[in-house]
C-alpha cells in the first residue's frame, strides 16, 4: 500500500473526542427518553455514557479512507480472478460446497447484522456507541455485497449458486437454523443484541468462523473467497473490539446489569455454537485439504482464547457460559452428526454431500480418537456398502426438529453417544420439543418467543411451503418436489450425492480444457 | 497468565509490521498459516509507530494496520504512538 | 420469566393443531439406530389406527434397515414423553390418548445394528 500519512493536526484522542461526542447534543423539543424509547426496557442501568470509550478511537473520515483501500485491493483480485479463470485453480469441485454453505448460511446473516447494528446506533442515547454501530452497519452490508459479487463468478459455472443469498434463506430447511438465531437476536432489545451478536457472535465465536474458513479457503486454491474474507476480517477486529468494550462498558455502569448480562450470555453463547455445527462439519468433512479438526479449532479459539477472555471477565463476576461442560463434550460429536445429518437429506438441500473416503476416515480417526472410529465410522462403512450396492442412502422422511435452534434432533445425550437427547416442555398446554437442556432452558426462560417458531417441517405440513397455486388433491402430488420448487432448489442439479453431479463431470471436462489442446 | 494474540494477512505491507512487533517483543511467539500471520503473546503485546517507520522509511498512522488486520485477542489500547492488547490478570 | 418488551407481547403458537388440516403431529424415534439421524415427524389424522402407524408409516421409514424386518413388536418397549407406554395396535391414536405433538420412543432391545448403533 502506498498510502500518505497526513501531517496530524490533532492527537488521536483529541480528534476522536471532537468527532464523536463533539458532534452529539441533547434533544429539547422532545425528552430524551422518547426519542429513545429502548435505551431502557430491558433494565440494564447507564448512568454515564461518555465512559464509552473505542479502543480504536476510529473517526469516520478516517473510516471512509481504510475502507476505501480494502476495496480497491478486493476488486483488484476478483477482476484477476474472473480473467483467469480462477476457478479452476480450486483443489475440487467437492471444496465448492462448502463455499455454497457459507453463501446460503452466512451472507444473508451480513445483511440482517447489516440492519440489526444501523438499529442498535439508532436506539443507544450514547454517540461512542452510535458511531461504532454505524460504521458496523455499514461494514457489514459492505460484507454481503462482497460475497454475493466475489461468489457469483462461480455461479456462472456450477450449481446451487443461483438463489442462496437471497430467497433461499427464507426457505430452506438447514438455513432456518441461522435465520432463527438472527431473528431472535434482532428482535430482542439493543443492548441483547450487543450481547448476542457484538460480543458472543463476534468476540467469543467469529475466529471460530472466519479464521478456518479463510484459511480453508487459502488452503483448497479459492483466491475469491480468500480475499474477500480477509476483507471482511479486517473489520471483524473492530466489530470484536466492540464487542468486548460493549460488555465491559454495561458491568462498569451498574452492579445490577451482571445478571441480566450473565443470563443474555448463556443464552447467546448456546446458541452460537449450535449455528457453528455448520462450521464443524464443513472443516471436517467438506475441505479436500483440510486445516485443522473442528476439534482443534475449538480448543484454540473457544477454550484457550475464550478461557482468557473469561478470566479477564471474572473480575466484573461473569462466570464461563453453563454450557461449557456439554461443549466440551459435543465437540468430538457434533460435526460427524451433521455430516450424517446432511448426507441423509442431500436430495432436500442445495449443495451436495458424500462419503469420507478411506484416506479421510483415517484423518478423522487421527483426529477424534475418542469418538471417530467407535461411534462414526460404522455409520460411513455402512452407508458406503449401500452406496456400492447402487441403494445410496436418502432418508424419506421429515425429522423432528428442536423448537429453539431448529437443527434436527440429531445430538444425543451428554453422557451417551448411542441415544438421542429428547427435552420437553408444555407452555399453555401445548408441547415443545428441544433438542439439549441448553435449548430446553432458552425456551422455558421466554417460550412466548419461541412458541412462534418458524419450524420448517412443521411449516411443509401446514401446506405453506409449495408453489403458489399448487393442489395437493392432485393425482400422483409429491410434495417433496414441489417443496424443492417452491426452494429454487433444481432437483438433480442442485442437490442429491457429489459423485454423479453435473459439478464433478464439468469440473473435470473443464480442468481437462484448461491444460489440453483437444 | 493468558495469550493476547494479533494476526495479519501475509504480504508486503505486513512484513515489516511483524518484524518491528517481534523486535519489540522477545516474548511474542510467530506462528505462520496459509495467507496469514499470528503473533502470540504472554500477557501482552506493543506495537510501536516508530519501530515501523524505521523499517518503512516514511511516516505511518498506526490505522494504517487496519486494512490487513485478520484478528486480536485481548483488550486493546490504542493512541498515536503505540497499540497493546493485554489481558489484565 | 417473561419476555421483556414495550408493550404486551402476545402473539399464538405457530403449530396448534387446528393448522395442520385436520391431522396431528406424532414424532417417532428408534432408539440405537442411528443410521437416521433424527426422530421422525409425522402428520397424521387422530383416527389413525397404531396398527397402521406400525404397518405402514414406519415400515416407509424404516425398513431400509437390516433390523427392521426382525422386531417382534410384541416384544418391543415403547416410550411416551420418556415414560413407559403400553400401545393398542387397534385403537386410534386419538383413543388412546396420543396428543398433537406427542413424541414416541421405539425400543428393539438386542436389536442395535449389530452393536454399531447404526
Amino acid at each position: 500500500m502506498d498510502m500518505k500519512a497526513t501531517k496530524k493536526k490533532l492527537g488521536l484522542k483529541e480528534k476522536y473526542a471532537h468527532m464523536t461526542r463533539g458532534l452529539g447534543w441533547d434533544t429539547t423539543y422532545q425528552p430524551m427518553d422518547k426519542v429513545f424509547p429502548q435505551a431502557a426496557f430491558e433494565g440494564i442501568k447507564i448512568h454515564d455514557w461518555d465512559k464509552w470509550e473505542d479502543p480504536f478511537r476510529l473517526t469516520m473520515d478516517a473510516y471512509w479512507k481504510y475502507q476505501a483501500e480494502k476495496e480497491r485491493k478486493l476488486y483488484a483480485v476478483l477482476d484477476a480472478f474472473a480473467q483467469n479463470n480462477g476457478h479452476l485453480g480450486i483443489t475440487d469441485a467437492r471444496y465448492l460446497n462448502a463455499v455454497k454453505l457459507f453463501l446460503t448460511g452466512i451472507s444473508p446473516l451480513e445483511y440482517v447484522a447489516h440492519r440489526g447494528f444501523a438499529a442498535a446506533g439508532r436506539n443507544f442515547p450514547g454517540v461512542g456507541p452510535r458511531v461504532a454501530c454505524l460504521m458496523q452497519s455499514i461494514d457489514e452490508v459492505r460484507h454481503a455485497q462482497t460475497q454475493i459479487h466475489a461468489l457469483s463468478n462461480y455461479n456462472k459455472f456450477y450449481e446451487g449458486f443461483h438463489a442462496g443469498a437471497t430467497h433461499q434463506i427464507e426457505r430452506v430447511w438447514y438455513l432456518s437454523v441461522p435465520k432463527s438465531f438472527f431473528d431472535d437476536a434482532f428482535s430482542a432489545g439493543p443492548f441483547e443484541w450487543m450481547i448476542a451478536i457484538g460480543f458472543s457472535f463476534e468476540y467469543v465465536l467469529t475466529n471460530l468462523l472466519f479464521v478456518p474458513f479463510m484459511s480453508g479457503a487459502a488452503y483448497n486454491g479459492d483466491m475469491a473467497t480468500v480475499t474477500f474474507g480477509f476483507s471482511a476480517q479486517s473489520d471483524e477486529a473492530r466489530h470484536m473490539t466492540l464487542g468486548l468494550e460493549c460488555i465491559k462498558f454495561m458491568l462498569e455502569q451498574d452492579p445490577d446489569n451482571l445478571p441480566i448480562v450473565q443470563k443474555w450470555i448463556d443464552k447467546w453463547a448456546w446458541r452460537g455454537i449450535r449455528v457453528l455445527t455448520l462450521v464443524g462439519m464443513m472443516m471436517d468433512y467438506m475441505l479436500p485439504k483440510r486445516v485443522m479438526s473442528w476439534k482443534e479449532a475449538w480448543e484454540i479459539y473457544f477454550e484457550q482464547n475464550g478461557g482468557a477472555l473469561f478470566n479477564d471477565l471474572a473480575k466484573y463476576g461473569i462466570k464461563v457460559p453453563e454450557c461449557i461442560t456439554q461443549c466440551t463434550v459435543d465437540k468430538e460429536h457434533i460435526s460427524h452428526q451433521a455430516w450424517a445429518t446432511f448426507y441423509q437429506y442431500a436430495h432436500a438441500s442445495d449443495f451436495h454431500t458424500w462419503l469420507p473416503n478411506d484416506e479421510e476416515m483415517d484423518w478423522l480417526s487421527a483426529k477424534y480418537p475418542n469418538t471417530f472410529d467407535k461411534y462414526y465410522r460404522p455409520r460411513f462403512t455402512q452407508w458406503r456398502e449401500m452406496a456400492d450396492k447402487g441403494e445410496r442412502f436418502y432418508n424419506n422422511t421429515l425429522p423432528m426438529l428442536c423448537q429453539v435452534c431448529q437443527i434436527p434432533m440429531v445430538f444425543t445425550e451428554p453422557d451417551d453417544p448411542t441415544k438421542i437427547c429428547y427435552r420437553e416442555s408444555e407452555y399453555q398446554g401445548e408441547k415443545y420439543h428441544t433438542c439439549s437442556d441448553g435449548c430446553k432452558h432458552i425456551f422455558d426462560d421466554e417460550p412466548e418467543k419461541y412458541i412462534q417458531a418458524w419450524l420448517p417441517v412443521h411449516q411443509i405440513y401446514q401446506g405453506n411451503c409449495f408453489p403458489e397455486g399448487t393442489d395437493p388433491t392432485v393425482e400422483g402430488f409429491d410434495p417433496m418436489l414441489k417443496v424443492l420448487e417452491w426452494y429454487h432448489i433444481e432437483n438433480g442439479k442442485d442437490n442429491m450425492d457429489y459423485e454423479g453431479s453435473g459439478d464433478q463431470a464439468n469440473f473435470a471436462a473443464w480442468r481437462g480444457m484448461a491444460t489440453q489442446n483437444t | 497468565m493468558s495469550t493476547v494474540f494479533i494476526a495479519f494477512q501475509t504480504n508486503e505491507d505486513t512484513r515489516p509490521i511483524i518484524e518491528s512487533i517481534l523486535a519489540d517483543n522477545p516474548h511474542a511467539v510467530l506462528d505462520e498459516q496459509p495467507a496469514m500471520v499470528k503473533i502470540n503473546a504472554e500477557g501482552s503485546l506493543v506495537i510501536k509507530r516508530e519501530s515501523i517507520e524505521e523499517r518503512i522509511g516514511r511516516d505511518f498512522d498506526l490505522q494504517e494496520l487496519q486494512v490487513n488486520l485478520i484478528t486480536l485477542s485481548g483488550n486493546m489500547d490504542e493512541d498515536d504512538d503505540q497499540l497493546t492488547l493485554a489481558w489484565k490478570n | 420469566m417473561a419476555v421483556k418488551a414495550l408493550y404486551d407481547y402476545n402473539y399464538p403458537a405457530a403449530d396448534t393443531q387446528d393448522k395442520f388440516h385436520g391431522n396431528q403431529l406424532l414424532y417417532v424415534g428408534w432408539d440405537d439406530h442411528l443410521m437416521f439421524c433424527a426422530p421422525f415427524a409425522y402428520c397424521l389424522p387422530p383416527d389413525t389406527k397404531f396398527s397402521e402407524l406400525v404397518e405402514k408409516h414406519l415400515p416407509h421409514s424404516y425398513s431400509r434397515h437390516p433390523d427392521w424386518a426382525q422386531i417382534d413388536f410384541a416384544k418391543a418397549v415403547w416410550l411416551k414423553s420418556g415414560q413407559p407406554f403400553q400401545p393398542d395396535m387397534n385403537k386410534t391414536l386419538a383413543e388412546q390418548g396420543l396428543k398433537h405433538k406427542d413424541v414416541l420412543r421405539l425400543q428393539t432391545p438386542g436389536l442395535n445394528g449389530n452393536g454399531t448403533y447404526f
